[in-house]
C-alpha cells in the first residue's frame, strides 16, 4: 500500500528527511524561525542512538560539523541568518578541507540581529563565499515542504559526492508552514567510500590527516586549481531549474522559494488580464541556472525580465549578468519580513507589460 | 476549487492554529490540496495569534494570504486588522461572545456566533474554535463534517479520542450558524 502524505512543518521535515538520509549526528544553537529543526533531531536522535548536541554556539556547533565529517560521518546543522554568519569561519575551513556537510539556514531578515520573519537576505552570503577565501558552497534552494523533504535528502548525497558543504537556503515561511509530504519507503542513499576520513591508520601506511592549512604558496595554489576544477564540475553537472511558460512569454519571472510560490498565483492573474508571464526558478542557486536564462534572453517573444526577491535585490545581479543586456531586467523586493502581495507583483507586471523598456534597472 | 483561503486570528491560547491545523488535516483528509502558516512573531505570548490555510484541488501557489474567502476573528483586535482582508463576497465569522462590533463592510456575508458561550456549554472553552470550523465548513463546504471527524480519529493519539464526540458535537453547533 502506497504511503499516506503526512502534515507536517517544513522545519521537522528537513530534520525526518536529514534521518532518514542516514544522518546520525547534529549539532546546532537554537534560533528563530529554525528552532523546530532542532526540538525534532533532540527528540529522534536519543531514540535512534545517533548524536545530538546543543552547543555553546553556533560557531563550536559548525567545529563539531567539522570534527564528525572529518570522520567520514553524515552530519547536519542548521541555523538562521545571524547564526550562519557566526558559522561562516567554519564554512570556509570545511570548504578548505573538502568536508561534506550539509548547513540548514532558515533565513531571517536582516541586518545584524534584524528580525525574526521571512527573508532572502542571505543570498550573496550563501552564493558568493560568505567565509573568507576562494570556494563555493552548493546552494539548493527548495520552493515546497515536499521540495524540502527531497532534496534535503539530495543534500546529502550531493555533500558526500563532491566534498563539500551543501547548503540549504529556505525562510521562515517554508521553516514555519505545513503541507503535506509523502515520504518514501527507502531513500535513494548514495554509499560512497570515504578513505580520505580521519579514523585512524587501520592497517593503512599511512594515517589521514584533515586539514585546510597549506604553507607553501604552490602547494596551496594547487589545492585552490583543484577545488575549483571540481567547482566548474559542478557548475557543467549540478545546474537545477524549473521553468515553464517561456515559450511565449512576454515577461519572464525570476524568484526562488516563496517568492516563486506567490509568482505563481501572480502569473494566473496576469494570464486572466491576456498577459503572458513565465517562470525561470532556480532550485540551485550555486550553480545558477545562468544557461537557461541567458537562452531565454535571446527569444524574440521575451521583452522584459522581472526579478523578485526578499531583498533589496541580489539575485537580480546574477539574472543580470546572464540576460546580459539582451532584454531589461525590472526588479520588485520587499525587505525586513514583509512578502510582496500578489497585488503588487501584479501591479508591477502590468507596468512592465505597458512599458517593458522603462523602470528597469541599469 | 483553486486556492480557497482563510484567515484564523484571535489571542494567543485560544486554539487558533490547532483550529488551523484541523481544518487543513480534514481537506487533507478529502485528498485535496492544503497549506498551513502561522503568524510566529514575537507578539504570541497573550498577543494576538492568526494563521492562513489555503485548501485546492491544484498545487498551491502562496501559502501566504492577504485576500481570504473567509476570516474567522476570536478577538477585536483581530477583527479590526484582518476585515479588510476580505474578499468581497466573502465570510467574516466571528465569536460574537467576544466582540461586540459590527464590520464596517458591506460587500461581505457577516456571520456572528456566540462560539465561547457554546463551548462554555459544552464545558470545553477549546470547542469555540472548533464550532466555528462547523459554520465554516457547512457555510462553504471547503471541507465536509465527515472529513473532519474522520481526520480527529487520525490524527490525535488514542488517549485523546474520548475528546472527539465533544468536538463533533461543538462543530455541528457551529454548523447551524451557516443556515
Amino acid at each position: 500500500m502506497a504511503n499516506k502524505k503526512v502534515l507536517m512543518k517544513g522545519n521537522e521535515v528537513i530534520a525526518e528527511a536529514a534521518l532518514r538520509a542516514g544522518c546520525r549526528n547534529y549539532f546546532g544553537y537554537p534560533i528563530t524561525p529554525q528552532t523546530e529543526v532542532m526540538h525534532y533531531m533532540a527528540k529522534k536522535m536519543v531514540q535512534i542512538g545517533g548524536n545530538f548536541v546543543q552547543a555553546e554556539s553556533e560557531v563550536s556547533a559548525i567545529n563539531m560539523v567539522y570534527g564528525a565529517a572529518a570522520a567520514g560521518a553524515r552530519v547536519m546543522t542548521s541555523s538562521s541568518s545571524p547564526g550562519i554568519s557566526l558559522k561562516q569561519e567554519g564554512i570556509s575551513y570545511i570548504a578548505g578541507a573538502e568536508l561534506p556537510a550539509v548547513c540548514v539556514n532558515i533565513v531571517r531578515a536582516g541586518p545584524g540581529l534584524g528580525g525574526i520573519l521571512p527573508s532572502q537576505g542571505d543570498y550573496w552570503q550563501a552564493t558568493k563565499g560568505g567565509g573568507h577565501g576562494d570556494y563555493r558552497n552548493l546552494v539548493i534552494a527548495p520552493a515546497s515542504v515536499q521540495e524540502l523533504y527531497e532534496l534535503t535528502v539530495e543534500a546529502f548525497n550531493l555533500a558526500d559526492k563532491y566534498r563539500m558543504l551543501v547548503m540549504i537556503l529556505g525562510d521562515g515561511t517554508l521553516g514555519q508552514m505545513m503541507e503535506p509530504v509523502l515520504f518514501r519507503d527507502e531513500e535513494p542513499i548514495e554509499k560512497i567510500e570515504k578513505p580520505w576520513a580521519a579514523v585512524g591508520r587501520g592497517g593503512r601506511e599511512k594515517h589521514n590527516t584533515v586539514t585546510s592549512i597549506y604553507i607553501d604558496p604552490d602547494d596551496l595554489e594547487a589545492k585552490n586549481h583543484e577545488l575549483q576544477d571540481k567547482y566548474k564540475y559542478i557548475e557543467e553537472n549540478e545546474v537545477r531549474y524549473e521553468a515553464y511558460g517561456l515559450e511565449d512569454a512576454e515577461i519572464v519571472i525570476t524568484a526562488f522559494s516563496t517568492c516563486s510560490r506567490i509568482c505563481k498565483n501572480v502569473i494566473k492573474q496576469a494570464a486572466e488580464q491576456g498577459i503572458k508571464v513565465g517562470m525561470i526558478r532556480p532550485i540551485t542557486l550555486w550553480p545558477f541556472p545562468k544557461d537557461i536564462i541567458r537562452e531565454t534572453a535571446a527569444r524574440d517573444n521575451v521583452k522584459a525580465f522581472l526579478d523578485v526577491e526578499l531583498s533589496a535585490g541580489q539575485m537580480v545581479e546574477d539574472v543580470e549578468l546572464a540576460v546580459s543586456g539582451k532584454k531589461p531586467v525590472h526588479f520588485y523586493g520587499r525587505m525586513g519580513g514583509n512578502l510582496p502581495t500578489q497585488k503588487e507583483i501584479l501591479d508591477k507586471i502590468i507596468a512592465i507589460h505597458n512599458n517593458p523598456n522603462e523602470g528597469g534597472r541599469g | 476549487m483553486t486556492d480557497f483561503s482563510i484567515i484564523l486570528a484571535g489571542f494567543g491560547g485560544q486554539g487558533i492554529l490547532s483550529a488551523g491545523k484541523m481544518a487543513a488535516e480534514a481537506a487533507l483528509y478529502e485528498g485535496k490540496e492544503v497549506s498551513w502558516f502561522p503568524s510566529y512573531g514575537p507578539e504570541m505570548r497573550g498577543g494576538t495569534a492568526n494563521c492562513s490555510v489555503v485548501i485546492s484541488d491544484e498545487p498551491i501557489g502562496s501559502p501566504v494570504v492577504n485576500d481570504a474567502d473567509v476570516v474567522i476573528c476570536l478577538n477585536q483586535p483581530s477583527m479590526e486588522k484582518f476585515e479588510p482582508c476580505i474578499k468581497p463576497g466573502g465570510i467574516l465569522i466571528i465569536d460574537s461572545s467576544l466582540i461586540h462590533i459590527k464590520p464596517t463592510r458591506t460587500d461581505i456575508k457577516f456571520i456572528p456566533m456566540n462560539a465561547s458561550e457554546i463551548a462554555s456549554e459544552l464545558g470545553n472553552m477549546a470547542f469555540a474554535t472548533i464550532s466555528m470550523l462547523g459554520c465554516l465548513s457547512a457555510a462553504t463546504g471547503c471541507f465536509k463534517r465527515e472529513s473532519f471527524e474522520s481526520a480527529l480519529y487520525e490524527v490525535l493519539p488514542e488517549r485523546r479520542h474520548k475528546l472527539i464526540p465533544g468536538n463533533v458535537a461543538a462543530f455541528d453547533k457551529g454548523a447551524k450558524f451557516a443556515e
